[in-house]
């Protein structure tokens, strides 16, 4: 193979599938330790109560049963709390309220789930038998869930130390600026905004597997992670789980994490612990009951926004203000989310010259929310988003029309809350959107659709978001507790081929293809030849992980400036086997040259002549060839698009099914358009599944009704279309490979164009998410009654 | 403990099982066969489907001993030596599997909607037929045009593993 | 799941023995309800006496006027019979939708209505077909056997063996899916035999699975889509939960009587 056809923008076939379709994949619970015990956890029923008492006698004293382990022991073993790594002040400069967050219950458990005890045995229904047998004496409390109910006086009090459960009252942009747009305003929209509380759901249910080596004092964790090296700190120094040193975190091939992997819980921490205090290996993989009751949940935003034009349309202001339901306990990253991720993206693609956010985070007696597909960047879209259609039908315009009145034409773009726009070209993608969903034969559609009795309606967001987050010094003085850089090591044998050691992660992303496809690029050598090392913290050398679209724009961009350490290196090297210049050594296609002349050498014959060490001064240049690099972005990278979704409802019943889905996206250059349609398709999937059928449902109690698929819609193959996918490009001019990101665009981008096109279909604003039958339904019922009370 | 004896992937096996023992964690506990995987505990995501005597059925939802005397094929009984199953090799063409956790399932699923639905299949009846099986990643789009390129290649009258 | 100890009958006989002697025992047939629930620890028993090894209790033909479904056909069976799809098709479309197709090639119609979920496809079918329940011991008019949220008329120790449909004239059912579970939210299973037409509903029933009077009233008007348009089903006794309120469901009775109608054949 050339490297013409597994180089950049090769739909190249992926690597990693060959074990996945054989069922030779290495998932966690696919690992077996010799003597390996396992753990159950004993979890609360209650979402709010006192722990009294636990007996833990009788379990103790059940077969199998290794041992009980509660609190007590975990205060007494001195284990840290688990930590929320992400500080954000209130806007009178109050730190944020956070709560201690134990990994086993301490007097007092916060929402149903919240582990109490684990019980570790010979095996697993002995583990489970014996939880069945502990009797713990709960004090049970009032509960809150309602986000916005639980800042009232009256509302359970969750953790002492956060009043009126609040963990942070939190504003961005310019407050007066903002107020004084709305004052010269001619029209004013206003929205109140549910955004719905999603579970992730990856099929593989979290997992993890302790291990200690008391010869070595060493510890080792198998984990279901998206970033083995921040489960590795985190655990080490806050937790004090093991020293950083002695401890080995391996994310073997992870399934799926959509942001719930990328947290510390407590599951993995205790079977650390655990592990080390029995001297035997202890495993835990969930069940899908706990998945839904311990995977950090997504979104859950009470929203009220105000969107402030002038008699042209012209938007002159944007006022949100935003309560943000953080669960029960502040999750690893979960104060960025409704913060940093989310206010910053208000401006959308639109020159607006005045933003005000104010976001109050609340705990609830709830999972815990943190981040989860888009992570802030859907709730922000689908602010601004439902705000411009909205506008554009209270004003009579076209929809598209009215965007693009606004649309910021000039890069790069300050907005007024943080982020300076790179590039983009929101014409473009617009257009070819129009194009590819013939909007122009929607009114005939529309027409042939009544005539079944059916509604069409037509939906759009042109969106935008942040990937490759983020240039570290940015970030930290946004309050991050770590540096967003990455790391990746190249590795060239003797014999020519290449190990790149990456601190991404890849859980679904095809990272051993498209960052095998970088290298065949630039060493100009088969595909077969270049293995993609990660997941791993005794191989790969530091590593911050895979999530917010980072592992493109950031992960590759290490690599290449590794690469370019080697390819640097390697010219040295190949001057002197030649008898050149350096200067003069020219790399392509695999060979090296002198300029100008037919003498040339293979990349491999360099690699080798590198490690032999015979042909170059050593003094000069190390034997060797291996190189590393630690990247820093220098800003956010701005992927940019337009969805437009068609639905049609059957207003019998209010079924929604989607009859058209368009997506155009401009992700700047793609390295494997296969890979990036293919991260599409899954993001638009979860942004329907928010939009039309997933919902975690909590009733006033704070028990979670919602607690399998029984309840909780997935969305299925016959719940969704096929999709008509393209791309624009503009490159991006902050890192070398002008790409931007394509993880989560469509989880961003789908879940308001389907509720501007469902809106569209029934002509009633009044429709939250998800827009189930019921919902549609009675949305109809209730325009016709306004018509009729009308007439 | 009862004994169960069956065979799987055209090899006799013959194991005392605790009864509460699925027929999935006899694969994946007592035969090490961990390509068929648990996502759920309510029969809903389909990623532990197993073919018991021919029929396509969800591994976590049967007791080991119920198979007895059965022929089960899994994922890893599929392919024909290192030749990989006409829908093995559609699902890797077709970009159908991102993480791979569902597509052991899937792919069993797929062989035996072709065996009783034709190598014909419309986009609808594929959708239709997936009903049981979960995936989270890719949006079930190049699934779908996996699976319809898989039937059309099954056609070609390949080798369908080593079972029955 | 509780321990419990496993027992494989050859016949119906050895399993009406085991069942007499076992304290605390359930039959197991297709076991896509109840392994489940022993999963997630919603049920237990100590003895689980597993129907599959007994020949026979599978097979489906026509006798005479009424078509017999063997306890142990699964719905992949029932779905694709040649003989269920020419005596009545809306069973075998019925069969069809329950599930998905992995469940299909393991439950069977035995359990499905042994276990009467109010929100399971075959009751529905029973009641409107005017069907009977042959068991070991007895014959059982569907009219009698339904009793309320999983609850049946069979007694302890008694095993289903066949399902007896009268072939009607015309059938037909329309099913709304809970969007989640694909259970019914609302299926309506109406039937006409020449004299009289009934109208079953699953799904939407605070006790399960019904007859709706509301729909066999205007059924009398002719066996017609025009007949029930219009009825105004009440609430009164209707489900409610988070994927529909009581009057959603009524009025969903009303839209999916329309279309089982429109489905007959």
């Amino acid at each position: 193979m050339t490297s013409t056809v597994t180089g950049i923008g090769a739909a190249v076939r992926r690597k990693e599938d060959q074990r996945f379709i054989t069922g030779q994949g290495h998932y966690t619970d696919d690992i077996r330790r010799e003597g390996q015990l396992h753990a159950y956890f004993l979890r609360s029923p209650h979402p709010h109560a006192t722990i009294k008492k636990i007996d833990t006698a009788k379990a103790e004293k059940m077969p199998g049963v290794a041992a009980v382990l509660t609190g007590v022991e975990l205060a007494a073993d001195k284990i840290g709390n688990l930590i929320c790594g992400w500080a954000i002040s209130s806007k009178d400069g109050s730190p944020m309220n956070m709560g201690p967050h134990p990994a086993l219950a301490q007097g007092k458990v916060r929402h149903v789930g919240d582990q109490v005890a684990v019980v570790i045995a010979e095996t697993l229904n002995q583990a489970k038998d014996a939880a069945a047998a502990i009797d713990v004496d709960y004090a049970v409390l009032t509960a809150v869930a309602d986000p916005a109910k639980a800042r009232d006086p009256k509302a359970a009090q969750i953790h002492d130390n956060a009043p009126k459960n609040t963990i942070y009252e939190w504003s961005l942009g310019d407050q007066a600026a903002t107020d004084a747009a709305f004052k010269n305003a001619k029209h004013v929209t206003r929205l109140k905004i549910i955004n719905n509380r999603m579970i992730p759901n990856a099929i593989e249910p979290r997992a993890a597997i302790g291990d200690y080596d008391a010869g070595t004092d060493s510890s080792t964790l198998w984990v279901t992670s998206q970033n083995p090296h921040v489960h590795r700190l985190v655990m080490a120094a806050f937790m004090g789980l093991a020293p950083e040193n002695k401890f080995r975190v391996i994310a073997p091939d992870v399934g799926g994490g959509f942001g719930s992997k990328i947290f510390i819980y407590a599951e993995e921490s205790v079977c650390l612990w655990a592990a080390k205090r029995l001297k035997r290996p202890v495993r835990w993989t969930g069940e899908r009951s706990e998945s839904f009751q311990t995977d950090a949940h997504g979104r859950d935003h009470v929203t009220s926004a105000e969107l402030a034009l002038d008699a042209g349309g012209k938007i002159l202001g944007l006022r949100v203000k935003t309560i943000a339901n953080l669960g029960a306990y502040m999750s690893t990253f979960s104060s960025s989310v409704p913060t940093y991720l989310y206010a910053t993206l208000l401006s959308g693609q639109y020159d607006i010259p005045a933003i005000y956010c104010e976001v109050d985070a609340v705990y609830t007696n709830t999972v815990p929310v943190d981040a989860y597909r888009g992570a802030g960047r859907p709730e922000a879209c689908y602010v601004i988003e439902r705000l411009m259609e909205v506008a554009a039908r209270e004003l009579h315009v076209d929809p598209a029309e009215l965007r693009r009145k606004n649309f910021i034409r000039k890069f790069p773009h300050q907005t007024p809350v943080i982020m300076a726009y790179d590039i983009g070209d929101h014409d473009a993608t617009l257009k070819k959107a129009l194009e590819i969903a013939d909007v122009k034969g929607f009114g005939q559609r529309k027409q042939e659709a009544s005539r079944r009795g059916k509604l069409l309606g037509l939906g759009y967001s042109t969106y935008i978001e942040a990937c490759g987050i983020a240039p570290s010094a940015a970030v930290g003085s946004l309050g991050a507790g770590v540096g967003l850089w990455e790391s990746a090591e190249v590795r060239v044998n003797p014999t020519g081929s290449v190990e790149i050691l990456t601190g991404s992660h890849s859980h679904g992303q095809g990272h051993e293809t498209t960052f095998a496809q970088l290298v065949c690029e630039r060493l100009g050598i088969p595909i077969e030849q270049v293995t993609i090392v990660h997941g791993d913290t005794d191989k790969v050398q530091f590593g911050m992980g895979t999530y917010g679209s980072r592992s493109g724009p950031v992960g590759m961009t290490a690599i290449v400036k590794a690469l370019d350490k080697i390819e640097a290196k390697a010219k040295k090297i190949a001057g002197h086997l030649l008898e050149a210049s350096p200067g003069d050594i020219e790399f392509k296609n695999g060979k090296f040259t002198v300029a100008g002349t037919d003498k040339s050498l293979a990349f491999g014959e360099v690699a080798l002549a590198a490690y032999v060490g015979h042909k170059f001064p050593t003094n000069e240049i190390e034997p060797g060839l291996k190189e590393g690099s630690f990247y820093d972005p220098t800003n956010f990278t701005f992927p940019s698009g337009c969805h437009i979704c068609e639905v049609e409802i059957d207003p019998e019943t209010g079924h929604t099914k989607i009859a058209r889905w368009t997506a155009v996206d401009d992700f700047g250059v793609l390295i494997n358009p296969m890979i990036v349609e293919g991260q599409v398709h899954g993001g638009i999937a979860q942004g329907i599944g928010q939009a039309l059928l997933e919902n975690c449902v909590y009733d006033d109690d704070a028990q979670l009704v919602t607690g399998s698929y029984m309840d909780y819609t997935m969305p299925r193959a016959d719940d969704l279309p096929s999709f008509n996918v393209g791309t624009t490009v503009t490159k991006c001019p902050s890192n070398p490979l002008g790409i931007k990101g394509c993880g989560e665009a469509g989880a961003i981008a789908a879940p308001v164009a389907l509720i501007n096109a469902v809106t569209d279909a029934v002509g009633s604003e009044d429709i939250t998410m998800p827009a189930t039958a019921q919902t549609v339904w009675q949305a109809i019922q209730k325009t016709h009654r306004q018509r009729k009370a009308a007439e | 403990m009862p004994t169960v004896t069956l065979k799987v992937n055209g090899k006799k096996q013959s194991a005392d099982v605790d009864p509460r023992t699925l027929l999935v964690q006899f694969l994946r506990e007592h035969l090490r066969l961990t390509g068929t995987h648990v996502g759920c505990d309510t029969s809903q995501c389909g990623a532990c489907v197993v073919h018991v005597n021919g029929h396509a059925v969800k591994s976590c939802t049967m007791f080991a001993l119920s198979a007895e005397g059965a022929d089960v094929l899994t994922i890893e009984g599929l392919a024909n030596g290192s030749a990989l199953h006409p829908m093995q090799e559609a699902f890797r063409e077709n970009h159908g599997l991102q993480c791979g956790f569902c597509t052991p399932g899937m792919i069993m699923t797929a062989v035996d909607m072709v065996k009783r639905k034709g190598n014909d299949l419309d986009e609808e009846t594929i959708r239709h037929e997936l009903e049981g099986n979960l995936c989270r990643c890719t949006g079930y789009h190049n699934i779908v045009k996996a699976i319809a390129a898989g039937a059309k290649a099954m056609k070609s009258g390949a080798k369908t593993g080593k079972a029955a | 799941m509780h321990s419990f100890t496993y027992h494989r009958p050859v016949n119906v006989k050895a399993a009406q023995a085991l069942l007499a002697k076992a304290k605390d025992a359930s039959l197991l047939a297709g076991g896509q309800t109840l392994i489940p629930s022993l999963k997630l620890r919603l049920t237990d028993f100590d003895n689980i006496v597993d129907l599959k090894a007994i020949k026979g209790l599978d097979k489906i033909e026509v006798k005479g006027k009424n078509l017999l479904i063997g306890a142990l056909a699964t719905h992949g069976a029932v779905a694709t019979s040649a003989v269920v799809k020419r005596a009545i098709p809306a069973l075998a479309k019925l069969a069809g939708m329950i599930g998905d197709p992995a469940v299909r090639n393991v439950g069977t119609i035995g359990g499905s209505v042994a276990n009467n979920d109010p929100a399971a496809d075959y009751p529905g079918a029973l009641l409107a077909l005017n069907a009977t329940v042959i068991t070991s011991k007895r014959k059982i008019p569907a009219d009698k056997f339904f009793k309320g949220l999983f609850e049946t008329a069979l007694g302890k120790g008694e095993i289903i063996l066949q399902v007896s449909f009268p072939i009607p004239k015309k059938a037909g059912y329309a099913k709304f899916r809970n969007p989640a579970s694909r259970f019914a939210l609302v299926g309506v299973f109406v039937a006409d035999d020449g004299k009289t037409a009934r109208a079953a509903v699953t799904g939407a029933g605070e006790q399960g699975v019904f007859r709706s009077k509301e729909l066999e009233a205007a059924l009398k008007k002719g066996f017609k889509p025009e007949s029930v348009a219009g009825v105004k089903v009440s609430a009164n006794g209707l489900n409610s939960d988070i994927h529909a309120a009581a009057d959603y469901r009524a009025h969903l009775i009303g839209v999916m009587a329309k279309r089982a109608i429109e489905a007959a054949a």
